[in-house]
């Protein structure tokens, strides 16, 4: 390594690697990484899975090994933890305007709201006409973290990022 | 029986659950009746092969034996799985597998808002992770029951069906033998006379809203404590394992 990096730098670093399945999106944008800790040139990456049976887990992993590699660290660890459990709420605001040109409409409420365990349907604005009238068609979409939705204004059916 | 002997079988049990119940809705992959329910019970049971994953994991970690999840999974035979008897039913009609989910789902959303109390720090992270899971797993499932229960009569007909031929296997959810006793003292395990009734008021009102008929048997099956199971979880296993077993250690 020409000059050791710091934890910031690595950080900066990771904002490299995309989501696999939302590549607008960063790993870090995501809030899936969750600690960085160097130890000359040994780094330890403390990532958090977003669902349980998340897919690409396996994927950012291989990712973020790789990516330390080539920028001169000789070992790199990634840890798994399930504490604290991720949350929507970590996603930043610049991420969220990104999923919306991506076409995906992103959580809408805070966690904190407790509503949505009570059954109550949210309203979702469409991420391509801006309208409210929208509804659910599945509380499950195209992978673990989206619901199906369609408005009813333009008639166009798209992924909404669900509050978790 | 030490504690971690009690604390292996635990995990074993809840993991079994996980893993069979996913093992079951994957059979419905590409067969579901329309798209957005292929991919609902695709989630869903993605969702459980993730927790079971991590609670196998740790199962592995307790027993010390440098076991593996996929070696638990694919390497142990009928009489060494613990899941309940309810999961390893066959799915039936859409009506017969959404009634199996929504008695899975409302004892697992009980179950492990309970276990997030656990002084298992493992445990009670896993838990925390599946009940975000699980109250939509819920949403669903109980959704369906009442669009069924309350649709057309022949709906109405198969979704009472499955709710008579499955309610045998409820009284089992609640069994607790000498692995919880010991494990409730240590403030690991969850006490299952705590979750019964919070189970039985969510059951009894989505029944009553969905204008169907709590089934009248009191006989109950049991056996799942003892890994004495139904003809049907040899079968799922024979599946399940098949490629495991013909190709062990094989890696892509």
């Amino acid at each position: 390594m020409s000059k050791t990096l710091d934890t910031k730098e690595v950080w900066d670093i990771l904002k490299e690697i995309p989501d696999p399945e939302i590549p607008v999106i960063s790993i870090i944008d995501l809030g899936v990484v969750r600690n960085v800790e160097l130890n000359g040139t040994n780094a330890i990456v403390t990532i958090t899975p977003t669902y349980s049976g998340c897919p690409a887990m396996k994927q950012m992993e291989d990712d973020i090994v790789k990516l330390l590699k080539q920028k001169g660290f000789e070992s790199v660890e990634v840890i798994t933890t399930y504490t604290p459990a991720w949350t929507t709420d970590w996603l930043n605001n610049e991420a969220k305007e990104r999923l919306k040109q991506y076409g995906i409409a992103p959580p809408e409420h805070s966690t904190s709201d407790k509503s949505i365990l009570l059954g109550k349907e949210k309203k979702v604005t469409c991420p391509r006409c801006g309208s409210i009238h929208t509804q659910l068609v599945s509380q499950f979409g195209s992978t673990a973290c989206k619901a199906l939705y369609q408005c009813k204004d333009c008639l166009e059916p798209f992924d909404y990022f669900k509050c978790i | 029986m030490t504690i971690q002997e009690a604390l292996f079988n635990y995990c074993l049990r809840l993991g079994d659950n996980s893993l069979i119940l996913s093992q079951r809705l994957s059979e419905w992959t590409s067969h579901g009746p329309f798209l957005e329910e292929d991919l609902a019970l695709t989630n869903i049971a993605l969702d459980m092969l993730g927790q079971s994953k991590s609670l196998l994991d740790y199962a592995g970690k307790v027993e010390g034996a440098g076991r593996m999840e996929d070696d638990l999974a694919y390497f142990r035979t009928e009489r060494e799985f613990y899941n309940t008897l309810l999961v390893e039913q066959p799915n039936g009609d859409y009506a017969k597998t959404i009634v199996r989910q929504f008695l899975m789902d409302a004892f697992d959303l009980y179950f492990y808002q309970e276990l997030t109390k656990s002084k298992d720090a493992t445990l009670a992270a896993i838990a925390a992770k599946s009940v975000k899971e699980i109250t939509y797993h819920l949403r669903h499932s109980s959704s369906w029951v009442e669009r069924f229960g309350d649709g057309t009569e022949e709906s109405h007909e198969r979704v009472q069906n499955g709710l008579n031929e499955l309610w045998r296997y409820t009284g089992e959810l609640f069994e607790m033998n000498e692995v919880d006793a010991l494990l409730i003292k240590e403030g690991i395990a969850v006490d299952l006379t705590t979750i019964q009734p919070k189970w039985e008021k969510t059951v009894r009102e989505v029944i009553a809203r969905s204008t169907l008929k709590l089934p009248e048997q009191s006989f109950m099956q049991s056996g799942s404590r003892k890994a004495v199971h139904t003809e049907h979880l040899g079968f799922i296993l024979a599946e399940m394992q098949h490629l495991a077993r013909m190709h062990p250690n094989a890696k892509w």
